[in-house]
């Protein structure tokens, strides 16, 4: 046919640009997906990599892969990828949305993902109209971790967890996402569609640029639910697989739009973009001075810090102030810190505590079990903490003397009254800061500026700070005279 | 058939691509898609172009799940210079094989 030779073809319909040429995950064949033969996932990323192609959008689209089989769509998409928790895509993608305004965000998820473990947060990302395009590929299954009942699976149909069919009784009715969120009142645009003839096949295409579209147009949230074969859970041969869907599967879920507000719609303001990490900090109120601060002590970090403070007493007693204070002053001075209250009933009676953690290496748990120091502020406190002391720290005891049961020869304990100390200068409730003078004094690490700055911070009212720095010298020269006491 | 009248398309499948999944052969309104007998790299028989009769209306393209297994050609018309490509089907067709 030598006629054939003179003819001149182009290519009307190939691989999209919104996908990469070749794909890194395999070794080899490395323009092939990993799905298996016949999968409708495979056909949903053909029919939104075109609309990328044919909006223009490719390089400010960022997609959000799920967890469920299309977890690695990254992999395929030449775009910006994210990759969410199971169900997280609508949370996730609101925030890239917020903090990035002019992308354009497309969750990517599965049934399993979007209707069970994901259902709150597309209800509220919906809810809320964020300005973000969802492709839900339904499949009644979840198919990734092997056949298991989805919201979606339909009566009868059998999965690994509803061997004898969806009752329901049992397992209640198959969730009928579109119609659900068709109930409120943001989203822009909502509409089924199936995978099942070539005509569904080409309205699904049109839905899904649509959906897109309105994004880029700033409209708001948009939904294409698509209904989409998974020949190898469903065993079935694929061409069946996709009748099934025509047949079957769309007589419980029926085609449609469901809404469809894009005419009246108005573009939505767009948000401002994401301040700079560095300007963090200072939004958040939680630094004055610039961080640069921190480059003044690397003396104190040099120096390995490595102190576990459990600090437990009454509810009232100011425990948790106490280890907040020492945690600032620890952070001020660049070292690592945590601070964990311990809240629960017992703030208003019994005993009320906190883990505190002051390192020059990066901490690795915030919980203290085997404090270095104890600060117990009752009795109760020393009953319950005092045998995890390790061996070597010390027991600051807020009590004449350590009751007998308590001694211990592996540690060192300041038994002391300090509520009546406290009374000395001025008011018992300064216990707490007398304690921790004591309590800085053993630790000896912290600069005396940084111990300032953190009182300030924690404190608000000066007449209490006044007391409090008082409360401070008193401790460090109890503890002091007990030193030299116990030297003597 | 007249045979003066070239096909209106061109049809090409990347053998190692194909899952031979049949959606496509299912899809194709003319029918000149077939699964093939040998089996491809991964095992599967992939699907062929029997060679002749394309329409070039790239059904088979959307139907197919793999990102470039299939590509679509059509005729470029050289009486009109314009780029547009009629969307009439056109029935008879020389050959042109590509697989
Ligand atoms: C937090 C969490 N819970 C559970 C799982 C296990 N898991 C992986 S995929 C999946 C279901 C996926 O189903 P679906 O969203 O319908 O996607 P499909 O695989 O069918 O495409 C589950 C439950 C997980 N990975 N993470
Ligand atoms: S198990 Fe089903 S959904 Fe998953 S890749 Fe295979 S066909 Fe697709
Ligand atoms: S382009 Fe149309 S006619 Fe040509 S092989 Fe594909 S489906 Fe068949
Ligand atoms: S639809 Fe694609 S993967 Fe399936 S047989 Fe045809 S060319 Fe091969």
């Amino acid at each position: 046919m030598s006629s054939a030779m003179d003819l001149e073809y182009t290519a009307a319909q190939s691989k999209p640009k919104a996908f990469y040429e070749s794909f890194e995950r395999k070794e080899e064949l490395r323009h092939q997906t990993h799905y298996c033969p016949g999968c409708g996932h495979g056909i949903v990323h053909k029919m939104l990599a075109r609309a990328i192609d044919e909006l223009g959008i490719q390089d400010r689209t960022i997609l959000i892969s799920p967890v469920g089989c299309s977890v690695f769509a990254y992999y395929y998409f030449d775009v910006g990828n994210v990759q969410a928790a199971h169900g997280r895509a609508p949370a996730v993608g609101t925030g890239i949305q917020r903090s990035r305004p002019g992308s354009i965000v497309i969750g990517y998820q599965g049934d399993g993902d979007l209707s069970a473990i994901g259902s709150a947060e597309i209800l509220h990302a919906a809810n809320r109209g964020e300005n973000i395009t969802v492709i839900f590929v339904n499949n009644a299954i979840y198919s990734m971790t092997g056949g298991q009942m989805a919201p979606t699976t339909l009566l009868g149909q059998k999965s690994t967890t509803t061997p004898d069919g969806r009752t329901a009784e049992h397992e209640g009715h198959p969730l009928h996402m579109s119609e659900l969120l068709a109930t409120l009142s943001a989203p822009v645009y909502i509409e089924r569609v199936g995978l099942g003839d070539n005509k569904q096949i080409a309205q699904a295409a049109r839905a899904v640029k649509r959906a897109v579209e309105n994004q880029v147009r700033g409209l708001g949230f948009s939904l294409v639910e698509v209904l989409s074969p998974c020949p190898t859970i469903w065993k079935m041969p694929p061409v069946e697989a996709q009748h099934w869907v025509r047949d079957v599967m769309e007589k419980t879920f029926p085609l449609g739009v469901f809404v469809d507000r894009t005419k009246e719609s108005r573009p939505r303001a767009a948000t401002n973009a994401a301040p700079a990490l560095e300007e963090i900090p200072r939004i958040l109120g939680t630094r004055d001075e610039d961080a640069d601060a921190i480059d003044d002590v690397p003396a104190l970090r040099a120096q390995e810090v490595d102190l576990h403070v459990r600090v437990s007493g009454f509810g009232g007693q100011g425990v948790l102030l106490l280890g907040e204070v020492l945690a600032e002053a620890g952070m001020d001075a660049g070292l690592e810190v945590s601070w964990l209250p311990s809240y629960g009933p017992e703030i208003r009676s019994g005993t009320s505590n906190c883990h505190v953690r002051l390192a020059s290496s990066p901490i690795d748990s915030p919980l203290v079990t085997h404090p270095n120091v104890l600060v117990a502020m009752n009795e109760p406190s020393l009953k319950k903490f005092s045998a995890g002391v390790r061996p070597g720290g010390w027991i600051l005891y807020n009590g004449a003397t350590l009751p007998a049961e308590y001694e211990r020869q592996d540690i060192r304990i300041l038994a002391r009254d300090f509520t009546r100390e406290a009374d000395t200068i001025g008011d018992p409730r300064a216990a707490n800061m007398v304690m921790l003078g004591a309590l800085l004094e053993i630790a000896g690490t912290l600069p005396q500026a940084s111990i300032d700055a953190a009182l300030r911070h924690c404190v608000k009212q000066p007449k209490w700070i006044d007391l409090d720095e008082r409360a401070l010298v008193l401790g460090r020269s109890l503890c002091k005279q007990f030193l030299e006491r116990g030297a003597a | 058939m007249d045979k003066l009248k070239p096909d209106r398309g061109l049809l090409k499948i990347d053998e190692n691509e194909c899952k031979g999944c049949g959606l496509c052969v299912e899809a194709c309104p003319p029918k000149v898609i077939r699964i093939g007998d040998s089996l491809n790299h991964c095992g599967y028989r992939a699907a062929i172009y029997i060679g002749a009769g394309c329409t070039g209306c790239g059904i088979c393209f959307m139907a197919c799940p793999e990102p470039g297994a299939i590509t679509v050609f059509r005729l470029v018309d050289r009486r009109a210079t314009a780029v547009p490509v009629p969307h009439a089907q056109v029935e008879g067709a020389v050959s042109c094989a590509s697989n």
